[in-house]
Order: structure tokens, then C-alpha cells, then sequence
């Protein structure tokens, strides 16, 4: 089956774009809520670099590594989500500037 | 044609992505993320990977928002929740999200109506392909995959244990006298 052609420049700029915006989420939100959400943005979009990488090539493993990073993405956000429990218990606020205490 | 799919799938990718990381409410965002990532499961559809796509939607859209919405929930229960749910849930907050599903939504019925776009042409990568490279060459790595997964189910459990252990034993402090 064909498939239409998309200029890859034009998908590895889109993954480039939401790569710094998640990568702009993590700087500037101190909620860990939404820094776990711009965490999944950025490997979303190395997701997406990587299957436009698969598809220029005509490949599946561009579509392997997107599975892997899928993988990736689950234990992560199963852990972080964890901790982000223990962060309200402990310190009884979201704000992950509160847990800065390693820091002295 | 095609090309025009992209486009503006990009674009409501984009815009829901600048909305996800500036909205205050934690839902808000999670479901302007959904958005997000139902554009990008248009764009890796269009990219010609129709199984990455549907996993996009299973695993990303499915489960992982999900597990988010289901902390932030959580989070909440002790505190004056029916009154933030009341705000949470303004009719005023859907519009957005829904016009930017909307214009995912139209995209399908075109092509739905219109037939697929295909003039120049391209490669597709089927779940065949994926499958027997997944299961052959990278036996390996989903091996790995595996014993990560594992080691994540562990470590959640046991974070998430002591919290609920702890939780409930305030609780039935609190309902003693």
C-alpha cells in the first residue's frame, strides 16, 4: 500500500518544536504533576522523530524504538507517579522546589 | 492533500501542546494532552505506521493519561473536593479541547468520505513488518523491555503501599474518639 510522502524536515521540525516545548514545560512549571506531563511531551516527540525516521527509510524499526520509548514512558510515569505520592505525604504540597532539601 | 492532513494536524498538535504546559488545573491539562496526542497519532497514521498510531492511542492516550488523571484525582480526596470538582468541571473549559478534537474529527470524515490521500507515493510499515523485526532481530531489547516494566510494577507498588498504608491508618485515627 502507498502511503503519501510528508518531507521529513517538515516532521523532525514539528518533533523539534514539541521537544522544546516540553522541554520549556520542564524549566518553567515547579508542579511535579505537570513536569511528568512535559516529561512524556518531550519523549513523544522522539517518538515521533523516530517513526518519521522509520518511514523515510520504509522500516519497522523506527516503529520498534517507538515501542520502547512506549515502555519507557509507562515504567516511568508508573514510578514518578509514586514518588509524586510520597511528595504530597511527606512535604503535603505538589510544588517539587519543597523537596529541594539535598540541596542544603 | 495529504500534505494539507499534516498540516493541520501539526497544527492542533502545537496548539494543544502550548495549552498542556500553561494551564493551571492539572485536568485541564491532561485533556488538552489527549488532544495532543490523538494529533500525533494522525500524524504517524499519515506517516504511513498504523500501528504506532493505534499504540499511541492504547498506551498514551489510554493508560498513561489515565494513571495521571487517576494521582490527580487521588490527590484531592481529602480536601474540600466536590467544591474543586465544581470549578474543574466548567461547561467553559471544554470548548477548547473541542474544537481542537473537532477539527481531528473532520480530518477523519474527509478521509472517511473523501477516500484515503494517496497520490505520490510512499511506504508502509504494517504491524507484519514490526512484529517479525520486533520478535527476531530485537528479541533482546524487548527482553529488557520486560525486566523494566517488572522492576517499575515493583518499585510503584511499594511507593505507592507505604502512602496507602499510611493514609489509612490516619484514618482510623482519626474516626477514634
Amino acid at each position: 500500500m502507498t502511503v503519501p510522502v510528508i518531507p521529513i524536515e517538515h516532521v523532525l521540525a514539528l518533533a523539534a518544536a514539541l521537544f522544546v516545548m516540553g522541554l520549556t514545560g520542564v524549566l518553567v512549571r515547579r508542579n511535579v504533576i505537570f513536569l511528568l506531563m512535559s516529561l512524556e511531551i518531550m519523549m513523544n516527540a522522539c517518538g515521533l522523530a523516530f517513526i518519521a525516521a522509520g518511514a523515510k527509510w520504509g522500516q519497522p524499526d523506527g516503529q520498534i524504538m517507538f515501542m520502547l520509548i512506549l515502555a519507557l514512558a509507562a515504567a516511568e510515569v508508573a514510578v514518578a507517579l509514586g514518588l509524586v505520592l510520597q511528595l504530597e505525604r511527606r512535604f503535603d504540597s505538589l510544588d517539587i522546589d519543597t523537596a529541594g532539601e539535598l540541596s542544603g | 492533500m495529504a500534505l494539507a492532513l499534516f498540516y493541520i494536524a501539526a497544527a492542533v498538535a502545537l496548539a494543544s501542546t502550548v495549552l498542556v504546559i500553561t494551564r493551571r488545573n492539572a485536568a485541564h491539562a491532561l485533556i488538552y494532552l489527549v488532544v495532543s496526542l490523538l494529533s500525533i497519532a494522525v500524524i504517524f497514521f499519515l506517516l504511513g505506521a498504523p500501528f504506532a498510531a493505534a499504540l499511541e492511542i492504547v498506551i498514551y492516550a489510554g493508560a498513561i493519561v489515565v494513571l495521571f488523571l487517576f494521582v490527580v484525582m487521588m490527590l484531592n480526596l481529602g480536601r474540600r473536593s466536590a467544591e474543586r470538582e465544581r470549578l474543574w468541571l466548567q461547561p467553559g473549559m471544554w470548548v477548547g479541547p473541542s474544537i481542537l478534537v473537532g477539527v481531528l474529527f473532520l480530518m477523519m470524515l474527509h478521509v472517511i468520505v473523501v477516500g484515503a490521500p494517496g497520490t505520490t507515493e510512499g511506504t508502509m510499515v504494517g504491524p507484519k513488518e514490526v512484529g517479525t523485526a520486533l520478535f527476531g532481530q530485537y528479541l533482546l531489547a524487548v527482553e529488557l523491555a520486560a525486566m523494566l516494566l517488572l522492576a517499575a510494577l515493583i518499585g510503584a507498588y511499594h511507593l505507592g503501599r507505604r502512602y496507602l498504608g499510611d493514609r489509612r491508618e490516619e484514618s482510623s485515627r482519626e474516626n477514634r474518639p
